[in-house]
């Protein structure tokens, strides 16, 4: 057995060009049974290397010395040693242990948490996964992590710019679900509620085997957002999962019978039904949420209004939507008109309200652009499906499958365009 | 009978409406004249139907009315059964005459005993000498014996167990023709319709009466299911063969009142005018019931006020007919859908007054039957309640066209994405089990 000493001659001996790390590495890997039981006495020979030049090494030696449990006077070093590392290391090298980074990066997301200062963590967690990552489209599991630490911290910003790119490739399933779980968390939090139901609806309609739990509150998630944003929940598309199809329900009947209740749509029974499950929300902490649901059936109603109406008293507002008085309904039409949600204008004399149509004409410069962009963004996407077609037809292993198969030929996975737009 | 009353009320027909149709109810139940309708009907179903209205016209006389035929009807039969039933309802207000005939009743019941044992060992023989006409016929003769002493149930069962024996196209009608009648009475109109497609699929030609008799009574399954369209195509069928030759399940009568309503309620103008005005056949059946004849051609002609009041005035009538009674409400609510559909559809803009006198309610009660019709999509219109009138809406063809192109885009995109996604996760987990493998 070495002694860390000669570990540490090692690493500051082999961190040069691309060979001698890799042979660096082997090495790391036989002494880390050691170094493990070293423990805390490493952080002393921490000091003699350089996390910029000698990442990898430097990583074995964090790894090893925080596996232990950490005191609360330690833990501030190691904080400030992580943050430092996480800056400076050399991508090529941690990406040799990807492992070895993940479970550092772990542990100092723990101790930010027990800490309480998940503010802490945001910054250097956002480097460690864009230093992780292989490409933007791949999905590590330093993600979720991530995105706990800016929920906790109530940066949903920050968390935006690692949810604005678009992911395909994914290492663990437990990382999508818990990816796409925050992910929708953090856009309703910056009520985003169209992006958020995209991604609640990416974990619930992930291919599973087993039901999990992650998948079960992205659901009741999904369907409180539903309501608010669409004021109806839709089925399950036909690609989900069958586990999910059959057993989420059972697991979720609150909020079914929530969503039933909302389209009734009689707002003294909504808020009775959610008075009375006060506790089960509270629980699931989707009290907010469930809140939002009932404030969002006025608006239901009045927009259902509009459709009807070109001109209606503010007092038989009122009284169609249960709202208690004419002024009350004169706030809520107001609020709605600022908010682009209706277009209508209010007649204070009369206590009339004329509803006018949309009065988007799809003529100015700045419609056409979004036009344009969308159909540019677009073109991408159908030029990536069909590459990727290409590449999946070429692929052995789906080729002998479809051999096989051949009389039953189903090309529900891998369909270049999803079903419904053929 | 107030169950029914009350949704009648409330169905559209609001505040001003209100006294009218009291006094039209009270001249309808009046109208009923029982001895007439019960002359339409023979065998059983005059028995039921006799009773059916005893139990609903929540009118004394003519209960008691129709409780007197019904009594009289069922001494000429030999259900006992019945009889005690009736006995029971009139409870001694008809006096002596119409008593509990206990005497009747044990002398028939001996009787029936008697003659069931007679078929039974009929039966047995026919069955040791395995000769297939006569255990059919032995089959039908019990299904006919306890369908007169008002066993359905074993009646059913005996029709049935006929089958096996059928040997020609003639024998398997008449099971089927057995069958149906059986599960009309019963109320199994799942039954009724499987044994009408049996009749209809044998391969000899069928006489036009029998043809006549199996839309009749496909027609009843399909309104009883409440395939109003099915069924009004059925009864528009029926041909003139029929004229009395069904009266143990229907008149002809009831063909144009059931046809032409459920027409009226579920087709399109053109279809009304091609299939229920335009149509000889069923001429005939509409001019048994002439009211119906007119308010059809009211509704065709637009004159809506006469035509809901036809409809108002047969109410209480149809209300007591066996088959229709638990339809009239939603039937009602259709036509006067459509006809307010209708009313709309040529305008740009149309005065709520006018159209609330049209169909003879106020401007709120009408608000809110437009109300729901727009929001089901049914009238392209927005109501301009300050001024009370109905603008029809039209819609932009372009913007509707640049918004859901843009909607359509977006869900490609998002779909796109995450049908990738879920494609590279079970490639994931397909290389996962490889190299496990």
């Amino acid at each position: 057995m070495e002694s860390v000493g000669a570990v540490v001659a090692h690493i500051q001996g082999l961190s040069g060009s691309s060979e001698e790390v890799a042979h660096l590495h082997s090495l790391l890997k036989q002494s880390e049974d050691y170094l493990t039981s070293q423990g805390p006495r490493l952080a002393l020979f921490l000091d003699q290397l350089d996390p910029a030049k000698h990442s990898l090494g430097y990583l074995f030696l964090l790894d090893a010395c925080s596996s232990g449990p950490i005191s609360r006077e330690q833990a501030h070093g190691f904080l400030l040693s992580v943050v430092d590392f996480i800056n400076c290391c050399s991508v090529e090298q941690i990406r040799l242990a990807p492992e070895k980074f993940i479970s550092v990066c772990k542990r100092f997301k723990d101790q930010v948490m027990d800490l309480q200062v998940p503010l802490q963590g945001v910054a250097p967690l956002r480097t460690a996964v864009r230093k992780l990552q292989s490409s933007s489209e791949h999905l590590t599991t330093l993600h979720s992590d991530f995105l706990l630490l800016c929920i906790l911290a109530k940066c949903y910003k920050t968390g935006l710019s690692i949810l604005e790119e678009d992911i395909f490739e994914v290492d663990q399933p437990k990382d999508l679900f818990l990816y796409c779980y925050y992910g929708g968390m953090i856009n309703i939090g910056l009520k985003r509620l169209g992006k958020a139901l995209e991604y609640l609806q990416n974990a619930v309609t992930a291919p599973m085997t087993s039901l999990n739990s992650i998948a079960v509150e992205a659901y009741k998630k999904y369907i409180l957002v539903s309501l608010i944003h669409n004021g109806q929940v839709p089925s399950f598309p036909k690609y989900t999962s069958v586990t999910a199809q059959r057993n989420l329900k059972n697991y979720t009947q609150l909020y079914i019978d929530l969503a039933s209740c909302y389209a009734a749509g009689k707002f003294s029974e909504l808020e009775m039904f959610i008075q009375t499950n006060l506790e089960k929300f509270q629980n699931d902490s989707n009290l907010g949420l469930a809140k939002q649901v009932l404030a969002s059936l006025y608006k239901r109603n009045i927009q259902r209004l509009t459709q009807t109406y070109l001109t209606l008293s503010l007092q038989d507002i009122a009284n169609t939507v249960q709202l208690k008085t004419a002024k009350e309904a004169e706030m809520h039409v107001l609020q709605m008109i600022q908010d682009g949600e209706i277009h209508a204008t209010i007649n204070q004399k009369d206590g009339m309200v004329s509803f006018h149509e949309d009065p988007e004409q799809y003529k100015t410069c700045d419609m056409i652009e979004h036009i344009d962009t969308s159909i540019q963004r677009l073109m991408t996407l159908s030029r990536k499906l069909r590459s990727i077609d290409e590449h999946i037809s070429c692929d052995p292993a789906y080729v002998t499958k479809v051999g096989k198969e051949r009389p039953k030929f189903d090309f529900d996975e891998f369909d270049p365009v999803p079903h419904k737009f053929l | 009978m107030d169950g029914e009353d009350e949704p009648m009320g409330s169905n559209g027909v609001e505040d001003t409406e209100k006294p009218a149709p009291k006094p039209a109810a009270a001249l309808g139940g009046e109208h009923l004249d029982v001895e007439a309708y019960a002359g339409l009907y023979t065998g059983r179903t005059k028995i039921t139907r006799l009773l059916f209205i005893a139990d609903r016209c929540g009118n004394e006389s003519l209960q008691l009315e129709a409780l007197r035929m019904a009594y009289d009807e069922i001494r000429k039969s030999e259900n006992t059964c019945l009889h005690r039933e009736v006995a029971q309802k009139i409870a001694g207000r008809l006096g002596p005459d119409y008593l509990l005939d206990q005497a009747w009743a044990d002398a028939v019941d001996r009787r029936a005993e008697l003659k069931k044992e007679k078929l039974e060992n009929e039966l047995n023989g026919y069955r040791t000498n395995l000769i297939k006409e006569s255990i059919r016929m032995g089959y039908n003769d019990f299904g006919d014996f306890y369908y007169s002493h008002g066993q359905l149930g074993d009646a059913f069962k005996s029709y049935v167990r006929t089958r096996d024996y059928c040997t020609t196209s003639k024998h398997i009608t008449q099971m089927c023709l057995n069958v149906i009648l059986v599960s009309i009475e019963l109320g199994q109109f799942m039954h009724v319709s499987n044994y009408v497609s049996k009749a209809e699929q044998t391969p000899d030609s069928q006489d036009p009466v029998t043809v006549a008799k199996l839309k009749c009574a496909l027609g009843l399954a399909f309104l009883e299911t409440k395939k109003y369209k099915l069924a009004a195509r059925k009864f528009l069928e029926t041909g003139p063969e029929l004229a009395n030759n069904y009266t143990e399940v229907i008149a002809p009568q009831d063909v144009g009142t059931y046809g032409g309503l459920c027409a009226l309620a579920s087709f399109d103008r053109t279809e009304l005018k091609n299939k229920v005005i335009d149509n000889i056949n069923f001429r005939n059946f509409l001019e048994l019931v002439p009211e119906i004849r007119e308010l059809i051609h009211d509704f065709y002609a637009s004159h809506y006020a006469s035509c809901l009041g036809y409809l108002e005035s047969l109410k209480h009538n149809l209300l007591l007919d066996i088959h229709l009674y638990d339809h009239v409400e939603i039937l009602y609510t259709q036509i006067r859908h459509k006809a307010i559909i209708q009313y709309t559809h040529p305008f740009i803009s149309v005065n709520l007054l006018t159209m609330a006198d049209a169909f003879k309610t106020t401007v709120t009660g009408l608000e809110k039957e437009l109300e729901a019709l727009i929001t089901e999509n049914q009238i392209q219109a927005r109501i301009d309640s300050h001024n009370k009138i109905l603008y029809a809406r039209h819609a932009d063809q372009r913007n509707a066209t640049f918004q859901r192109v843009l909607q359509t885009g977006e869900e490609f995109n998002r779909d796109a994405k995450a049908m990738l996604l879920r494609a590279n996760l079970l490639k994931h987990e397909q290389n996962l089990k490889a190299s496990r493998k």
